[in-house]
């Protein structure tokens, strides 16, 4: 049978037109009921059975359910706990889930593939029986309403006497005409109260109105706009559009980055009302409000969310550095300091700041956030079993996120665990938004807790690798070789003594080099690359989850993996003395390091060794060895050191980090010690040649594929970020220039003080923070001039060199491949520029998250290590402030903030400055002894770590008191001399084969958690891919 | 968010599994009926799904043009032309188009294969083609229409001439794609046989598509061209019955 539907579009460009389209009804859909004795259903596809008779006391017979659009678009963690199963999903319900929420249909979907959960999809749209024709005048939705009431009648008719159908739906109206009809039909709670063997389901269910709300009647939110006026209003400039990111520092404090008026800008949205309800991450409609209620940029407001509840108007206003982080309300602040330094910066002419408020929300982003409750205040009298559920306020761990309100009956045993809850709706009476509860992660301070909580908080994927992924691994799994059939293609480089050189117990190695002597006097060097495209076929499950994925995320403790590890540590690993297939980049070089060849190639090659940093060290520098890995070492040093040398020609830059590695305790995986790492000249080495390939690969995929080739740029860092360093390296007579990388490289290279050592670092350590995160992007997407890597001094740049833990390297091999001509039959989304522009945005998201889950693991494990202990150690000021200033401890890598208040009674304002801040001079002076605070001046320090309340969602941060010099008031006394080693027990468990193991990580621990804009890409600029590998490396050795 | 262009229950996006044909209608020798005043030899209207197609045939007549005259075979000129009414959004369309062109001259070299060219020397065949509702596949719905009108006008031919068109979405091989799904960024490959020699005569593919799937698609299109021949047999037998009659 033949329907036809027509609807009406409005194009882009704005004129109407009038869709018509086939819609072919058929009689071959089943029902997908297992003892259904139906032809049709029974050559169809059966996933269900029927929920037994007493599954539910509200419906004791045996039943199928049949849940509305809005059941699944918000009662998904219903859905997928195990009581619900046998249910029919109409694809009425499913097609307008994947309309409004693209997060909610792949939820679905993930649902409706597992078999376990008996769900199944039900084609109604197409079954001539079930079809529903929209009559006149009946609106979109109540014609959806009608065909899934229309579906559960054919059902009720449909199936063998026995099973019923019931419909679930929150809309009473719809259950009142589904009653009418004679059928079943309860509400989400009425069915989950019957579910009595689940009685925790009832904590899940989302509410969806407020008007149960008594508590919250104190505020009123103005009401968001309608899509479609929304939509006029952006058409006609009214309302600007961008995604909300609220302050670290205060969660009353929005910005959104727009175009107003053709110029791209940051507009501020600051206070409850202006806000709207816009929670972090949102995309919002925003108005501008007219330009006396504008900010001047000013400086920095901090405001320790942590400290203030929410009366919140309450402002730690700091001064310099950062000015670009905050600007200064005006209007909202009652506060008398604030006015004052109001008017102070308006005298100084300054930018004006945009504010707005949000009109709308465009698409919210709730995710589920893991956190906190508030303890419940009334243990003592209520008495165990408490059947009656409460509202309890959720504290979650990320401090952009408003506190939110949960209805529990399990408020006791809640309190003191970290718990995952959803945003289910803000009401406009409701000062904070509702939710519910999702589940229980495990106790508050539990490490393996915490480090769930890390991933979770950071969307890393760290469940297990699906069946379907490892049915796409080599049938022969362990026992794959390398065979005859593999050779096709590939050079033959298995007589070559190639070696690779890696961190101590490394067991993903994916690159490894070898050099020689040609008869022409040149040099041939050859870097070799694991072959992961040979066993990732674009497309196949394995290949979407490791894109999905987009990198392999280390934490301190744990590697969670971008491939499955048959392949990363075995398959694709060049090990030593086992034949691998590889991709070889090939060079020609001559005496001097210039290149007048290059050839790619996939390849076999048989690794002669594979060598820590220390061995390969200890190879070059002894003079004696003359075996051909040791000579292949010292010639591929000496080529990597003039090519160095050109490249810091160039204006490369060498930057720091001050990385620390955790000594772990080998059974409880207890951080025992902290050291610092170095550098070796065969790290410099290995860096140098993959850094060559990256460049050389760059070009090539770039000629061949000018318009998808996937790229990695890193773009200049704008001026203003390096005001604040250029004038406090002034005060030290030292001048930087930034003006182009090489004068920054230069300028570096000059800032060195004679008596302290470790200056030269700090500036180095300043300068990363300035610099701009290095990301990927397609090739067609921006031009040629914008391609420039500034960190690198290259015109041209990818990642190449490491395709078993980061995706795009996967990638740029397909592409090379397809270059080549070794893949001749490349997939279409190779050449699809949208595609890759899509993919490069999704590794920059799993990158960027994965090293913040890398920083939070660190700063875990910092936390850890400092539990129970208090240090006192030696420190450098890297920032004054108003109130305070921020010191980094190069010992341990950590950086703290010292408040130069006097702890006042909360919620004051007037605690007393024991130090007097100077503006002009940048420093903190203490009156009474004149002891002073300068930048880059050393203090000392005691370090130790403390709870933060419950408002604070109980993290445990560190906390960082002066010693030294002495400030009444403020200083606090010395530790007992207390040498850290010794403090520690060593209870390194030295198992044999296995040793101690050492754990590395990658950036600057920070206390206070300060990702802002300028967060470099420290391991990129420096080490373009060793840096961070080492740090991953290192923990592979445990496993 | 982009659906699925076959979804994970089987159905495409109008209802059809993917190795399902759109409805077909067809009506030949319109020229006796209706188009009588167009004074055409021959003529053929096709529906495939919503995608319309109106086929005139003139000739074998005098070249219009001397210097188009071949001395041992007829010329063939192929008109194909997208009425401005045909999709949503009404467009006039230049006539020097030149994807209208190009399709234009994938029918001729099509047909001049198949039509008896020698049997006419020094005169001309007219092929009009007007797509009047554009719904996806107006090639093979084009191929389709000309053959049905060809036979209408008498014009001897070696055989039938079917096509039918055939896609690749998310994994499945689909056949005789439609305008939606063309959106959705599917190849499609139009095939074009000779069912009695089973010979492929046409093929046509203007993105990309894998190799590895190749195969597939094409084993697809030739399916339908099978089916599509035996609509198209029994459309112009029942034909010619009722002429007889």
């Amino acid at each position: 049978m033949l329907q036809s539907r027509s609807h009406v579009r409005k194009t882009r460009k704005g004129s109407v037109i009038k869709v018509v389209r086939e819609l072919y009804l058929r009689e071959d859909i089943g029902c997908g009921v297992g003892v259904c004795a139906d032809a049709v259903c029974a050559s169809g596809v059966r996933t269900m059975q029927a929920l037994p008779a007493n599954a539910n006391k509200r419906h004791a017979m045996p039943h199928i359910i049949v849940p509305d659009t809005n059941m699944f678009l918000h009662q998904m963690d219903l859905l997928e706990h195990k009581a619900f199963s046998d249910v029919v999903v109409l694809q009425t319900a499913l097609d307008e889930v994947r309309h409004r929420s693209t997060q909610m249909y792949a939820r679905l979907r993930a649902i409706t593939a597992d078999v376990d959960k008996r769900f199944y999809v039900f084609s109604n749209e197409f079954m001539r029986d079930t079809f529903v024709k929209r009559v006149k005048d009946e609106s979109p939705n109540d014609r959806n309403d009608r065909a899934i009431r229309e579906a559960c009648r054919w059902y009720a008719k449909h199936l063998p006497s026995g099973i019923s159908v019931v419909l679930i739906s929150d809309d009473a109206d719809n259950r009142r005409k589904a009653t009418a009809d004679g059928m079943f039909a309860y509400s989400v709670r009425e069915y989950v109260e019957g579910l009595t063997a689940f009685p925790e389901l009832v904590d899940m269910i989302a509410v969806n109105d407020d008007a149960d709300d008594a508590a919250a009647k104190k505020i009123s939110y103005p009401d968001h706009l309608t899509p479609s006026q929304i939509t006029a209003g952006l058409k006609s400039g009214a309302f600007c559009q961008g995604t909300l990111g609220i302050s670290f520092h205060n969660f009353l404090e929005g910005s959104i980055y727009t175009k107003v008026d053709g110029e791209d800008t940051s507009v501020k949205i600051i206070g409850r009302t202006h806000l709207n309800r816009g929670v972090h991450g949102d995309v919002v409609a925003v108005r501008i409000l007219p330009k006396s209620e504008w900010l001047r940029q000013g400086d920095n407001v901090v405001l320790d969310a942590e400290e203030d509840d929410e009366t919140l108007e309450k402002v730690d206003p700091n001064s310099l550095l950062d000015a670009s982080a905050a600007a200064v309300p005006v209007p909202e602040q009652d506060d008398e300091m604030q006015t004052e330094e109001t008017e102070q910066r308006a005298a100084k002419s300054g930018d004006w700041v945009r504010t707005g408020c949000i009109v709308g929300i465009i698409q919210r982003k709730w995710r589920p956030f893991c956190g906190t409750i508030e303890a419940p205040k009334d243990v003592s009298s209520d008495s165990g079993s408490s059947s009656q559920q409460k509202f309890v306020f959720f504290w979650p761990m990320d401090k952009r996120i408003p506190k939110i309100k949960i209805r529990t009956r399990q408020a006791k045993q809640l309190a003191g665990q970290r718990i995952m809850v959803a945003i289910d709706s803000w009401g406009k009476q409701s000062l904070y938004p509702m939710g519910h509860f999702v589940k229980a992660l495990g106790n508050v301070g539990d490490r393996k807790t915490e480090t769930d909580v890390i991933l979770l908080e950071h969307d890393v994927r760290f469940m297990p690798f699906s069946k379907q992924v490892m049915s796409y691994l080599p049938d022969e799994g362990e026992a794959w070789v390398v065979k005859e059939e593999h050779l096709a293609g590939r050079m033959d480089f298995r007589h070559l003594d190639v070696c690779s050189i890696d961190p101590p117990g490394c067991t993903d190695i994916d690159d490894a080099l070898h050099a020689r002597l040609l008869p022409n006097g040149n040099y041939e060097v050859g870097v070799h690359i694991a072959d992961v495209s040979h066993f990732v076929k674009p497309g196949n499950a394995m290949d979407q989850e490791a894109a999905t994925r987009g990198t392999t995320v280390y934490l301190v403790d744990r590697r969670i993996d971008m491939l499955p590890s048959l392949l990363g540590t075995n398959l694709c690993s060049l090990r030593s003395n086992v034949e691998r297939l590889s991709f070889s980049c090939i060079w020609e070089v001559t005496p001097d390091a210039d290149i007048i060849d290059v050839k790619y190639s996939k390849s076999v090659i048989r690794s002669r060794a594979s060598l820590t940093y220390d061995a390969a060290q200890a190879r070059l520098d002894d003079p004696t060895l003359t075996d051909p890995v040791s000579t292949g070492i010292k010639l591929l040093n000496s080529i990597a050191k003039k090519l160095r040398a050109k490249r810091m020609a160039n204006g490369a830059l060498v930057l720091a980090s001050p990385e620390v590695r955790f000594s772990l305790d080998n059974d409880a995986q207890d951080p025992l010690d902290v050291e610092l790492k170095e550098m070796k000249d065969t790290n410099a080495l290995v860096e140098e040649f993959m850094l060559l390939a990256n460049i050389y690969v760059a070009k090539k995929i770039y000629s061949v594929f000018p318009d998808s080739s996937m790229l990695r740029r890193h773009p200049k860092p704008s001026a203003t970020n390096f005001e604040s360093l250029i004038k406090a390296a002034a005060e030290y007579g030292i001048e930087i220039d930034p003006s182009n990388n090489r004068t920054l490289s230069d300028s570096l290279d000059k800032a060195v003080l004679a008596d302290e050592p470790y200056f030269n670092k700090l500036i180095r350590i300043m300068t990363t923070r300035c610099m701009m995160q290095a990301v990927y992007f397609c090739s067609g997407t921006l031009a040629p001039e914008d391609f420039w890597h500034y960190g690198l001094a290259t015109d041209i740049y990818t990642h190449f060199t490491s395709p078993i833990r980061r995706y795009a390297d996967l990638v740029v091999h397909r592409l090379l491949a397809a270059c080549i001509g070794y893949d001749k039959t490349y997939s279409s989304d190779l050449v699809d520029k949208v595609k890759a522009s899509e993919l490069s945005d999704v590794l920059n998201f799993r990158h960027r998250n994965a090293q913040q889950a890398s920083r939070s693991s660190v700063e875990l494990f910092t936390n850890l290590f400092f539990k129970n202990k208090v240090i006192q150690e030696e420190g450098f000021v890297i920032r004054v402030m108003k109130n305070g200033f921020s010191v980094i401890i190069p010992r341990f890598g950590i950086e703290g903030i010292v408040h130069s208040q006097a702890a006042g009674p909360k919620g004051s304002t007037d605690n007393a400055q024991l130090l007097t801040h100077d503006a002009v001079a940048n420093t903190l002076t203490c009156p009474t002894t004149g002891a002073q605070i300068r930048i880059f001046g050393k203090v000392i320090v005691r370090v130790s770590v403390e709870e933060a309340g419950q408002e604070a969602a109980q993290r445990s941060k560190l906390v960082v008191k002066l010693i030294e010099p002495r400030v009444p008031g403020l200083s606090v006394d010395p530790v007992e001399v207390q040498k850290v080693k010794v403090d520690v027990v060593p209870a390194v468990v030295d198992i044999p084969g296995v040793g101690k193991v050492k754990t590395n990580v990658g950036e600057t621990n920070r206390v206070t958690a300060e990702m802002g804009v300028v967060s470099g890409d420290a391991v990129e600029t420096k080490a373009g891919s060793t840096g961070g590998k080492g740090a991953g490396k290192k923990k592979g050795g445990k496993k | 968010m982009k659906s699925d262009v076959v979804s994970p229950e089987g159905f495409r996006c109008d209802g059809r599994r993917p190795n399902e044909l759109r409805r077909f209608n067809c009506d030949m020798g319109t020229a006796s009926g209706g188009y009588a005043g167009s004074g055409a030899d021959g003529a053929a209207y096709v529906e495939q799904g919503n995608t319309r197609c109106l086929v005139l045939v003139f000739g074998p007549k005098e070249p219009s043009m001397r210097s188009a005259v071949l001395h041992d075979r007829a010329t063939l000129s192929v008109e194909f032309n997208i009425a401005s009414f045909s999709s949503g959004e009404r467009k006039t369309k230049l006539r020097k188009d030149k994807r209208l062109l190009e399709m234009a001259s994938i029918i001729k070299s099509t047909f001049e294969s198949v039509i008896l060219m020698s049997s006419f020397p020094r005169s001309e065949i007219t092929i009009q083609i007007q797509i009047l509702q554009f719904d996806g596949g107006s090639l093979h719905t084009a191929v389709n229409a000309t053959t049905l009108a060809l036979m209408n006008a008498g014009i001897p031919m070696e055989d039938y001439v079917v096509a039918c068109s055939a896609g690749f979405g998310n994994g499945h091989p689909i056949l005789d794609v439609n305008y939606t799904e063309e959106g959705m960024d599917v190849p499609v490959i139009s095939l074009g046989i000779t069912p009695r020699s089973g010979k492929v005569i046409l093929l046509n593919l203007e993105s990309r598509l894998h190799l590895d799937e190749f195969e597939k698609v094409v084993t697809l299109a030739r399916d339908g061209c099978t089916q599509m021949h035996e609509i198209l047999d029994t459309a112009v037998r029942s034909s010619a019955e009722a002429l007889a009659r």
